[in-house]
This record gives C-alpha cells, structure tokens and sequence, in this order.
C-alpha cells in the first residue's frame, strides 16, 4: 500500500514514531498525481519544489524534537480560491490566469504555522460558482470512482484528490454545498463550519454572508484533525466568531445513545434516487439501534430556500465580482475608455456562469426590483432560521441525504442551469442559516459510486455534529476506494 | 409568467460587453430562474425582519494603529499597466458623480 | 417676480485617524503614490473590511456637536458603481440607518442667528486619486489616466444639510462655522484647501412664499469659502435668468469654473444613477448604545458657537469674541490665562486679536517664542487700566516684551515709558504751563473751550510725553474753572 492512502492521523502516528519522513510521504502524494492527474485533473497547480520544501523543513524540525503538531509534515491540498503568496492563484478564471496574490489567505497562514505541505491548488467551478466543477475555465475535475462522472462542485478538485490520494487532505469553500455536495459524490468527508468559524480572510469572495472554508479528508478524525489546525478568531475578518473553540477529540468518541436524531421531511421524495434514500434510511436506523431516538422534523421554508439562495448568493456575488476589472490585476482587455476596457475585460474573463450569476445579482439588486427579490429572500432566510431553531428544540441533530443524486455524468446538465441548480436542495438551507453541516460517506449505489448523508448542527454545534458523524462513519464501516487502475 | 428583463441596461449596469445573441441567451435563461426565484414572494414575511449576521456580531472594531502596508513594486508587479508607481488606465468616459 | 433660493449643503470631512476606515494602511497626504496600501484599500481577491473604531467615535462626536440622534442600531451598505478610483467598484457607505441623524447647526450671518437642520450624517471610506494626463481631444491615443490608492479607504463622514440655507452668504457662513466645529472636535484638519473637507452644494429657487421645491442643481469643485459663495451667487443668478427667460432648468451637476467665473455642466449621465444599495455583509452592524454615547459626549471640548455666548457675556464685543473664537488655540489659551490672572477680559480680547497678533506674525513667532503668558498680558493690561502706562506706551513694551527684554514692568522702566500719573507731580507742571500761557488761559475762561487741547498738549511736551493725558486734562480743568 502506498503512503498516499494513509489517513492523517496514522500518517502522523508514524511520523511521531519516526516510522516514515514527510518527504517520503510527500514523495509519495506526488507520485500518485504523477499516475492520475492526466485521467482526473484535480489541481490547477502542483507545487512540486515547494512541497517538497516544506517537507524537508519538517523532518528537520522533526529531528530537532521540534515537532508543530498533528498536521506537521502532512500533505494537504487547497482550493484555487484561496490565496497563496508567491503561487498562482486563479479561482478556475481566465481572468485571473497568471494572478499571483500578495498575501497568503488565513488559513494558508495558519496551516504554514501548523508545518503542513502544500502541494498545490485545486480546480474548482469558477469562482466556487457550480456543482460540478464542468465550470472550470481549464476544464473539468473528473469523478476518481469513474471519470466520465463529475466530482460535484465547486470543490470537485479538492474532493477528488483525497479520493485519489494525491493529498492526505484538502481544503474547500462551502457558499451552497460545495464542500459538502462534492464530498458525497467523491465519498469522502466534507465540513463546512458554523459561519464565522474559519475566517474568511483571503478567501476569494463569492457570497461573502455565506461562504466559509472547510476540511475534506477520507476520515472523520482526519477532518477534525484539519478542521482544529484552521479554525479560530481572526481580527483581519469582521464576521470572525471571538467566542469558544472547543477541542472537538472527544465528541467522536461519545456515541449517539440519548440522541435525538431529527430527519427532515422536506429533503426527500421526488428527484431523490432510491438508492440514495435507501442508503440514508438504513444509516438511520443504525443510528437508533446503537440507542439514538428518531424523530421526524419539518422545515416547511426549505421548499424555497433554493429561490432564496438564488437571489442572495448571486447578489451578493455580483457586487464582490465587480472588483474584477482589469485596473490593478488580471487580464485586460484594452478599450478607448476605462468603461469599455472593464466591459470588455470582465467578458472575455468571466465564463457563463459567473456572467449568469453577476446578471441575476444586479438585476435582483437594481431599482424597482429589490423588494420583491432580493429583500424578500433575506426575510425568507430569518424565517428559515427560525424553523430550523424550532426543529433543534425537538432533535439534537438533523439529517438528510447531501445530495439528491449520487455523481452525474459530465454533461449532462451543463445545458440546463436550474438542474445544476436542484444538486444543492440539502446543502443550501444551513449556508442560509450559518448552521454546520458535514457529509460522511455512508455506501455505495449498484453502479459503486458514493453516496454521502449529511448531518447538521445548531450554529456552533460542532461537537454533536462530530459525535454523530464519527458514530455514523463507524457504523457504515464504508471502506471501498476508488478504482485508481494501478495504484 | 416570465419576467420581463431589460437585459441590455443590466449588462451595461454589471459593466459586461455582451454581444446581441449573448444578451439574448442571457435573458431567457435569467427569465427561467427568477420565475422560480420568484416563489420567494409568495412567502408570507411582511413583519419579519430579513437577517444581518447568522450570530448575532455587532462592532467587532479595530484599533486605529497603524500596520504595514504593502511593497509597491509586488503591487504592481501584477498591474495590467503601470508607470512611475501609477496605476494606468485608459480615460474615464464619464465624471465621476 | 421674487425668487427665493433654496440651498442644502453636502460637506464630506476626512477624519485624521492614524489609520484607514477599514484597514491599518496609513492615513497620510503627499506621499509616493500607492506606498501606503494594503490587500483591502486596493480592492484585492479575498480582502476584508475591520471597522476602525476610532472613527466610529469620532463621527458619534460629530454628530453629537451637532444635536444629532445616535442610532442606537446603524449598518453599513455598499454602494455599487463601477470607476477605477473605487477598487472594489463599490463603496462602503450607509444608506437608510445612518449613525447620526436629525440634528441642526445654528449660524450668525448678517446680524441674524439661522437655524439649518442636519438631516444626517453617515461613515464611509474615500476613494483613490486620479489624474488624467495627457493632451488633445476627447479620445486620444495619447490620453490616460493614472491612479494613486493611497487616499483610498480614508475614513469620510459625509453632513447632509436640510435645504434651509436660503443665500450665498448663508451657505458660506454655514460652511464656516461647521468646519468650525469640525476643527474643534480635532476630528479633522478640515482645511477646504488640503481636501481634508470639501462642500457641494445643491441649489434651486423658487418663487418666494411657496413651498414646492424648483429644479434641484449641484455644485461641485469649490475649493475655498469665497469660491462657494461665488458659486452659489452665480448659480442663483443663473437660474433665475434661465426661469424668467422662459426655459427650463435641468437637474444636473454643474462644475464650477473659479478662474471664468461660472458654472458649466459636468457630462450628463444617462438617468439617475442606480447604485443597488445592500447591507454589507462583511461588517457586523453598529451597535452604539447610551453608555457608548456618554463616553463619546463627555470627550467633547467647547464648541464655538457655546465660546463666543462666553465671549459675549464676558463684555467682549461681538466682532472681537468671533474673531477671538476663530484664533489659533495658542492665541486663545493666552486670552483665558490673561482673564483668569485678573485681567479685564474686553482689553484682554483686544490685545490678543489686535497688537499680540500682529506682532507674532510680524515676529514669525509663537506665544512661547515670544516670551508671552496669560500673566504677561494682564500684567500689561493693568498697567494701561491703573493708568501707569498710556496706550501707545503700552503697544511698545509689548513689543519689547515680546523681544526679550523682560517682564512689561521691566520694559516700561528700561525704556523709560512710565506713565506720569502722580498727581502732585503732575499739579506741578500744570500750574507751572498755565503760569506760562496766560492769553490761552484767558481764552479758554472766555467760553474757548477747544484750547484745553493746546494746552494738554504744552503740559505732555514739558513732561516730555509721559503725562497720563487724562489726569492732566482733569487737573488743568479743575485749575481753569476753579
């Protein structure tokens, strides 16, 4: 077995013990890009010198007794969305192709401090605007259990990575399901945090009251591992949580006996494959006979969560997209005036769907509109939170399926946006509300392609989150892999 | 019930060159998802306030010290154009108002 | 037909915190451009808003010194357009909840105190520099602009007048007195020549005694208190040459043009501007509660319109107390030692404003450099009022005091510039003069009331100009009458 199909907590058990040596250990992630990188293009760039680098600084510090921690040596992936000093950073844009940003994003700060490897930056639908990743300006992420299928988006290269092996762990943002939805398709585990947890600092924004960064890693350990090494108060974001982190190790081994596990009745039924709902009932009843109570919940507003999402995320994204004008970075296009060369440079820069998304958003925002969209969807949030805080008087946690379908065929709805748009019924409600929510793989279809269930959380609930994903993980006992060819 | 959209002035409002076939693409495809986007409106929320931040955040203000600020030469190292630690652009069409 | 003019002024005030409004770049003027900027000043990928919280007690005073509301609640929004100053393409601002609001600023202008309502005032950031360079036509090969950051993000607090200003007069006096308050609060350097405060003002007219509003016109460019009562002067007057010509005022914003004098239109944009007003998501909202408030108001110093109500029940006249309110503070802080070590506060104010500051300028000194103290001032002050020196004596021992010879008693002795106002000495002189001048004495007993003159003259030539003028036209008088 390769070193590359470790998990984070036995790679770093063995770099504690000595056993192994990051560089052989990086050594080995890049090997398994090398073999299927070709077939899957999860990275955008591969940092090969770097890497390495920064592995060789950890053995040294390592040999020195002088060890950072859990993720030292570790190498992980991160996003294209997120900034890196001195590596190219271009969110899966023509238009930001070649920008290489000033400053390292916060979690990238951190995860330096933390000793981790870099390997590089992962595709991703640009501008995380997608669920598919078929939106990438450098083409498309293919699906590690069968590439003629997409990964999901828009993290579909981060996810695919850790499937394939070609990183211990990733990074990716989650604005309506994009860590999560992914995670599902690529049978790994995905986490997006309570709103406010991991700062947003360097994040290239899409929809700045949504978004957050999270983990994404084959274990639910190895994802509190990631999670712990980023999260925290930072003054540089405003939207920053300054309260309580709480040590997350504990949660996953408490077990679910007394917990209420709430099912949502609007997430299931028609446009869910049986296989999916199938896997997720029987995930549930293992859940009540390892001694957790069943209840079942209503969230009525979540029929129109996605026509709220659709107004919100795009506005929002249309005034954090407008910064890209080829004035101080980026690729211009020249033009006589300084409104044609913005013009002409956000069109050729922009692929369709940020451009279908900025037009939504400014027409959602314009004079004469904003009350009827855009303020309306904000009022539908608040009463979304509301019937969610009432759901969590009844259950401890909620479930769901994460994604309706198990992964699509690249294709196959590239032509219709508002299908694209259905992939994110499950995932949409908690960036609305800022509640957590994390996807843990839990079986496979017929054809052997993932399905993930979705576990969410009170805002700031991380800890029974964790509790009943690690107990949902155990008792999937999910342990196939990809079929990488030779591995 | 399709919604009617002024394509052209939202593409001019958004700053997106978009040729005649482009806009008209656009237009149908934006008149789709905001009839769906629309069900929003049939939600009874007059009296509800709409959301500020999930948690509840209010200030979170910085001292006024000073930090370091950038080295010009990275800065514009990823400028289109630049000249004597200028940013420039072509002239502005309209006074700024 | 009489026209009445309807004036509101929009006044934005650059605050001088340390750092920008939402970054720790530098808030510094006349540096190498963009030396001072950072990811979120430039717009960058991935940059964030931190509000400076500084300048949010800062615009609470402001508000406060003028009688506004504090919103207890206040939220940001963003302002969306597109122009290459504004990296982000927008601009952090506040639209519907404002941090103040509902406040007034009462003026003295041409004998009468008006009362012009704030309507409000709200926090935002500035944006960058440009400069066009370049010559020729409209379009031209040659022709391009250039752009400087680091003005952009700069901490701006935009005033909002209610149109209650009703001439170009009034509108300056406005002006004046509210970058007055301004500059007290230490808020702002609030200089209209440096930027640091800048006036549009938004004028129509319309036909006296009613009440509908006129075609509302903005002015922009008014670089100095004069050029905006100049601008506004010339807009009535064209505006009301346009209405009884028959035609039809366009609402527009209008350049004005300081050396030709006029107002010319700035390129009209097609429609009113849609700027798509949201909540900004990356700031949490205000929270400013009465503690807050408190703290905030108990930092305020004396305003100027509360020091010149001072001023004036001190005795000072009220042409002296403005222009002794609108003096440096060194200047002021000399009158209110001098008052408070005894020293009549109107001669106090007189010689402050008058012989002091003509001397430190003529000097190109400062009080301290020119040896001066509130006690300085009042010692000379009492010396002039217990008659031991005459006025014009006085005016020359303040300027050798100021050159460094000593205290005013010392001067006035040095130089030899001591009143004579013993009487005995000086029933001397006078009987010795009106022994001498018998005819002017015959004179003056003949109903010649004027050759008192003459001879007050004679007794100031024999004491050779030291005689208290004053004592000895007492004394002559009571020698000729009795």
């Amino acid at each position: 077995m390769s070193l590359a199909d470790l998990t984070i907590a036995e790679a770093a058990r063995r770099l504690e013990e000595g056993e192994i040596a990051s560089t052989e250990l990086t050594e080995a992630v890049l090997e398994r890009a090398t073999m299927t990188e070709a077939r899957l293009h999860c990275y955008l760039t591969i940092d090969r010198e770097g890497a390495l680098e920064s592995a060789a600084a950890s053995d040294e510090r390592r040999s020195k007794g002088q060890a950072m921690g859990p993720l030292d040596g570790i190498p992980v992936a991160l996003k294209d969305n997120m900034c890196t000093r001195g590596i190219e950073t271009t969110a899966a844009s023509q238009l930001l192709s070649g920008y290489v940003p000033p400053y390292d994003a916060h979690v990238v700060e951190r995860l330096r401090a933390a000793g981790a490897v870099i390997v590089g930056k992962t595709n991703l639908d640009e501008f995380a605007m997608g669920s598919s990743t078929e939106n990438s300006a450098y083409g498309p992420t293919r699906n590690p259990w069968d590439t003629d299928r997409v990964p999901g988006g828009s993290s579909g290269g981060s996810a695919a990575t850790v499937a394939a092996g070609s990183a211990l762990g990733s990074f990716g943002s989650d604005t309506g399901g994009s860590i999560r939805q992914p995670a599902a398709l690529c049978g790994v585990v995905g986490v997006k945090p309570t709103y406010g947890r991991v700062s947003r600092y360097g994040l290239i924004a899409f929809a700045s009251s949504l978004d957050q960064i999270g983990p994404m890693a084959r274990t639910v350990d190895d994802a509190r591992l990631l999670l712990e090494g980023v999260w925290g108060h930072d003054p540089r974001d405003a939207t920053s949580y300054s309260g309580e982190y709480p040590s997350l190790a504990p949660a996953l081994d408490q077990g679910v006996e007394g917990m209420k596990i709430g099912v949502v009745r609007e997430l299931s039924g028609d446009g869910y494959e049986k296989a999916v709902d199938a896997a997720v009932e029987a995930a549930i009843e293992r859940l009540a006979r390892a001694g957790a109570e069943v209840v079942e919940v209503s969230i009525p507003t979540v029929e129109v969560a996605l026509s709220a999402y659709y107004l919100i995320a795009p506005a929002e994204a249309s005034a954090n997209l407008a910064r890209f004008d080829g004035v101080r970075y980026g690729n211009r296009v020249d033009g006589e005036t300084t409104e044609d060369m913005m013009a002409r440079t956000r069109a050729a820069g922009f692929g369709p769907e940020p451009k279908r998304r900025i037009l939504l958003g400014t027409y959602a925002l314009s004079a004469g509109y904003y009350d009827a969209f855009y303020g309306k969807a904000q009022q539908v949030r608040t009463q979304l939170i509301h019937e969610f805080r009432a759901a969590y008087e009844k259950a401890d946690v909620l479930v769901s399926p994460t994604s309706p379908t198990v992964a699509f065929e690249l294709g196959a709805r590239v032509d219709d946006p508002l299908a694209m748009y259905l992939s994110d019924v499950c995932t949409l409600p908690c960036n609305l509300t800022g509640d957590p929510a994390m996807s843990v793989p839990i079986g496979v279809d017929d054809a052997g392609l993932p399905i993930g269930m979705q576990v969410m959380a009170p805002a700031l609930g991380e800890e029974r989150m964790f509790a009943v994903a690690a107990e949902l993980e155990r008792l999937a006992g999910f342990e196939a892999r990809p079929p990488l060819g030779d591995a | 019930m399709p919604v009617e959209i002024d394509i052209a002035h939202v593409a001019r409002l958004a700053r997106l060159a978009l040729d005649d076939s482009e806009l008209e693409i656009y237009r149908r495809q934006l008149s789709q998802i905001l009839e769906h986007a629309a069900k929003v409106q049939s939600v009874a929320t007059d009296a509800t306030a709409p959301t500020a931040h999930p948690l509840g955040l209010t200030n979170a203000f910085r001292a006024d010290e000073v930090r370091p600020s950038l080295d010009r030469d990275e800065v514009l190292s990823q400028a289109p154009e630049s000249q004597d630690g200028y940013f420039v652009v072509p002239p502005a069409l309209e006074v700024d108002g | 037909m009489t026209w009445e003019p309807v004036i509101g002024i929009e006044t934005h005030v650059q605050l001088k915190t340390e750092s920008k409004m939402f970054c720790g770049c530098a808030v510094a003027f006349g540096e190498e451009p963009n030396t001072n900027v950072c990811p979120v000043c430039l717009g960058l990928p991935g940059a964030l808003p931190v509000t400076n919280g500084r300048a949010i007690e800062w615009i609470t005073a402001i508000g406060l010194a003028l009688d506004c509301r504090i919103s207890s609640t206040s939220v940001f929004h963003r302002k969306n357009y597109f122009y290459a100053d504004l990296p982000k393409n927008y601009q952090i601002s506040q639209y519907d909840i404002p941090v103040c609001h509902d406040g007034h600023l009462d003026v003295d202008v041409d004998g009468e105190t008006i009362r012009v309502r704030i309507e409000r005032a709200h926090m935002e950031e500035d944006t960058g520099k440009s400069q066009h360079v370049g010559d020729g036509g409209r379009i031209h090969q040659a022709q391009a602009t250039l752009l400087d950051f680091n003005r952009s993000g700069v901490p701006l607090v935009e005033i909002v007048s209610r149109p209650d200003i009703h001439s170009a007069a009034q509108a300056r006096a406005y002006a004046q007195e509210l970058r007055a308050v301004v500059a007290e609060l230490g808020v702002s350097d609030a200089r209209m020549e440096e930027g640091s405060i800048r006036f549009d003002a938004n004028v129509s007219i319309r036909p006296a005694g009613t009440s509908e509003l006129g075609t509302k016109v903005e002015i922009k460019n008014m670089n100095s208190f004069r050029s905006l009562e100049r601008a506004i002067d010339y807009e009535i007057g064209r505006q009301i040459a346009a209405l009884e010509r028959g035609k039809r005022l366009v609402q527009e914003t209008r350049h004005w043009d300081e050396e030709a004098g006029i107002t010319h239109t700035m390129r009209v944009k097609e429609g009113s501007s849609d700027y798509r007003y949201f909540t900004e998501p990356d700031l949490p909202p205000l929270a400013l509660d009465a503690e807050w408030v408190e703290k905030v108001a108990a930092t305020i110093p004396e305003l100027p319109a509360a020091r010149r109500s001072r001023y004036a029940e001190a005795g000072l006249d009220p042409q002296i107390a403005a222009v002794l309110s609108a003096a440096e503070p060194e200047l002021r802080q000399l009158y209110e030692e001098a008052v408070a070590s005894g020293a009549d506060p109107a001669a106090a104010a007189n010689w402050v404003t008058g012989e002091v500051t003509a001397g430190l300028r003529r000097l190109e000194r400062s009080p301290e450099e020119a040896f001066l103290t509130g006690q300085v001032i009042a010692e000379l002050v009492g010396m002039v009022a217990a008659g031991e020196l005459s006025s014009s004596a006085a005016k020359e021992v303040l300027s050798g005091v100021m050159e460094g010879e000593g205290r005013p008693a010392e001067v006035a002795e040095k130089r030899d510039l001591l009143q004579i106002s013993d009487s005995a000495e000086l029933e001397g002189m006078v009987a010795a003069v009106l022994d001498e001048n018998a005819d002017a004495v015959e004179r003056y007993r003949s109903g010649e009331a004027k050759v008192i003159g003459f001879l007050v003259g004679q007794v100031m030539k024999a004491s050779g100009g030291k005689a208290d003028p004053k004592l000895v036209n007492e004394l002559l008088r009571r020698n000729l009458e009795s």
